[in-house]
């Protein structure tokens, strides 16, 4: 093992971490370093930090923001993993927001447009949105494959694409229909045998949990194995720490590229199906945008690992619930943008110092066994 | 071996600190806990002087020059005039969910804010679940209907009404028989101030050339706030002949008026009285505006709520109940004014029925 030619990129991403306790310490450096700036930022524009935080965590430990909070995470986890596919094999997919708009925005037309058993119903409607989204997605791939086109330019020029097409879409001669007496219009509403009921599994409250919590809980042990357990997960990881080196093993890059980029738009596909499928029913003007780019933030926050993930979403959704209690009790509810995007970069941050540590502490170590005339314990064939 | 156990040992000691960070923020609860009012207890009807005013804005909030200012205008009049014992106002965040919505409403409700008053449309259904949940609370929603309830009081505009003035105005101003429509984003909404305006246009001169262009589709509600947007539209529409051109497109107007400005034609205003409010350069293009009175129908609320009683379901700001109307500063359209007012005559008798939806 050689630490010290894994480049930045890597380290960021994940595909290298720091081993034994040191994995542990990074990302207490980071909370630490992250509530440090925090409150710095806090006692500058007059506010309390240890107070603002007390606020934050009493309203946040409340059975109804519990729920509020697990269902948002449902859907950044998703998001997340969507973007972790791509950034496993070294690509940017930036497009996951437009991929899963169009995804939702179709599923919920071709739901609400059919009539089937209840599970049928549901399995038909995420069906569909995987597809749009894996087809969606694999626009980019070909572009990529066929003609060397950066998915990240291509992502997120069909970002904007989907946003036309969307709009297109979303017409009253087309998937919409109008609401009575709102200024609102979306998609005829999905029947009950379409929809996924919640479940109240935190007590002390009436509000439920999306039902696809499941789905998301699926999604991260599939993208555990998928990854871990399998050949392609290997080719895949290999691809994206060396390509030549994937090419000599054997290794189909262009098809790798493309399967990854498939596999992550179906995965963005799902995002809005917690959403639609346990609140909204129907894709209307109010359906929530840019959950692609949160899904970024997070996958870089949990270091595309699935648990890492998981512990991203829920911070982030818990930071994103208490904006309005933080607005109640007269902060402003900027802080929370700011101090999501403190964690980012302090995650990535602590991260990178830990590597560094652990590689100096190495080489101390190899100078120090050197010096003492005991031979460095080496791995692998260095006479 | 040493580096192994210096790393235990320091990994210990930041895990110890951070339990005890943790130990100080659970600390730290308590007080906050006890500060912050739980539950509904709020029923007591409230008096003026005594009233909490709790106001929802969508994306933009206070500060937009444009809808939410409204609002706002309507709140802060109430301040001064109602004596209000408190206001507060919560601002959406970008790309949220309904359940963030509602949530906003609960904990004003909660905090003991009544009555309660949310701006714009996207909080229709949110309204609906967090009204039934607090039967003593008072609601009002601005722009729809659809929240209906026994606590809930939607205010509504004919927008299409004070569109249909305009759009005789640029009719009857027009030298060249053409004008033109800057809308900020295709939506329903929008779509009446287009359908009303047309409708005004053609029912002066029936041949008239009515150029209409939307800005931005949605989700993208970029149309609302991109005066560069603004300005590329209204310029096509002046260089292809027109020589009006009206804007519902929010912040994106500014750039529709300094179109009209560079192009020598008429720009019309929408939602307050721009020829006040816009850029002091470009006022004196501004032939009219389509006042769409929000602040009034906050006032009107809150005023009626602090005596106890205001009217739940469907309030209709419409021309008869002066909540639309033409503005006449600058005195551009004072020449056709008799006509105009003919006009307005003739809506509100309904001897002229202005469409809602563009035909």
């Amino acid at each position: 093992m050689k630490p010290a030619e894994s480049s930045f990129a890597d380290r960021l991403l994940g595909r290298v971490r720091p081993s034994g306790l040191l994995s542990l310490s990074a990302p207490l450096l980071a909370i630490v370093f992250a509530g440090v700036i925090t409150s710095i930022i806090l006692l500058v524009s007059g506010d309390p930090p240890l107070e603002t935080l007390g606020v934050m965590a009493d309203y946040g430990t409340q059975p109804r923001s519990m729920v509020l909070i697990l269902n948002s995470a449902t859907t950044y986890y998703l998001a997340a993993i969507a973007v972790a596919i791509g950034f496993r094999m070294n690509l940017f997919n930036i497009g996951v927001d437009g991929q899963y708009r169009l995804a939702a925005l179709i599923a919920a037309a071709v739901g609400g447009a059919v009539a089937l058993p209840a599970p049928l119903h549901i399995a038909l409607i995420i069906f569909v949105a995987m597809l749009v989204g894996a087809g969606w997605a694999s626009i980019a791939g070909l572009l990529k494959v066929k003609r060397g086109v950066s998915e990240v330019i291509s992502t997120i020029m069909l970002n904007a694409i989907a946003t036309a097409l969307g709009a297109w879409l979303l017409h009253k001669d087309r998937l919409a229909v109008e609401v009575a007496g709102s200024n609102n219009i979306g998609t005829r509403p999905i029947p009950e045998s379409g929809q996924v009921p919640g479940m109240a599994i935190i007590p002390g409250t009436e509000t439920k949990v999306f039902g696809l919590i499941v789905l998301a809980v699926v999604v991260g042990v599939v993208y555990h194995v998928l990854l871990n357990r399998t050949r392609f997960g290997f080719d895949l990881r290999a691809t994206g720490r060396s390509e030549s080196a994937a090419v000599a093993s054997g290794v189909n890059v262009k098809k790798m590229v493309l399967i990854a980029m498939v596999l992550s738009g179906a995965a963005a596909g799902l995002i809005g199906m917690p959403q639609l499928l346990g609140a909204s029913h129907s894709y209307g003007l109010d359906f929530p945008t840019g959950l692609g780019f949160t899904g970024i933030a997070i996958a870089l926050l949990g270091r595309n690992h699935p648990v890492g993930i998981a512990f991203g979403a829920l911070l982030w959704a818990f930071l994103d619930t208490s904006s309005s209690i933080l607005q109640i009790e007269e902060i402003a509810p900027e802080i929370v943008q700011i101090m999501q995007g403190t964690i980012v970069l302090s995650v990535i941050i602590a991260y990178e110092l830990v590597h560094r540590y652990q590689i100096a502490a190495g080489q101390r170590r190899v100078s120090k066994e050197l010096a003492g005339g005991t031979p460095p314990r080496v791995e692998g064939a260095s006479a | 071996m040493l580096q192994n156990r210096f790393g235990r040992l320091a990994a210990t000691a930041l895990a110890g600190s951070m339990l005890m960070g943790a130990a100080a923020c659970g600390g730290g609860e308590e007080p906050a806990t006890s500060a912050s009012p739980t539950g509904g207890a709020t029923s007591a009807a409230p008096a003026g002087g005594t009233t909490k005013v709790g106001l929802a804005y969508d994306i933009g909030g206070r500060g937009d020059q444009s809808f939410n200012d409204a609002a706002a205008a309507g709140l802060d009049k109430a301040k001064t005039e109602l004596g209000l014992a408190e206001t507060k106002e919560l601002e959406a965040g970008s790309g949220e969910t309904e359940a963030a919505k509602e949530e906003r409403l609960r904990l004003l409700a909660q905090g003991g804010f009544n009555p309660i008053i949310a701006v714009g449309f996207a909080y229709s259904g949110p309204m609906k679940k967090v009204a039934t949940e607090f039967p003593e609370v008072k609601f009002a929603i601005v722009d729809d209907e659809a929240a209906a309830g026994p606590n809930i009081s939607n205010l509504v505009f004919a927008e299409h009404e004070g569109s249909f003035l305009v759009g005789a105005a640029a009719a009857l101003k027009s030298k060249k028989n053409h004008v033109g429509f800057v809308g900020g984003v295709e939506v329903p909404l929008i779509k009446k101030f287009e359908a009303g305006f047309v409708a005004g246009a053609k029912a002066v001169k029936s041949d008239i050339k009515v150029d209409v262009k939307y800005l931005t589709q949605p989700p993208d509600f970029a149309g609302f706030n991109d005066p560069a947007k603004g300005k590329t539209a209204a310029e096509g529409m002046f260089d292809a002949g027109a020589d009006v051109v009206y804007h519902a497109a929010g912040g994106s107007g500014g750039g529709v008026f300094e179109a009209a400005k560079a192009a020598q034609g008429w720009g019309i205003g929408v939602d307050s009285d721009q020829a006040k409010t816009a850029a002091e350069g470009v006022r004196d293009v501004i032939l009219t505006s389509m006042i769409k009175k929000v602040d009034v129908a906050v006032f009107d609320f809150l005023k009626s709520a602090s005596t106890g009683a205001p009217k739940a379901g469907t309030t209709v700001y419409d021309l008869k109940a002066g909540g639309v109307d033409y503005s006449t500063t600058g005195g551009h359209v004072d020449d056709i004014k008799t006509q105009l007012d003919e006009y307005k005559q003739k809506v509100i008798s309904g001897e002229i029925s202005v469409p809602k939806e563009v035909s």
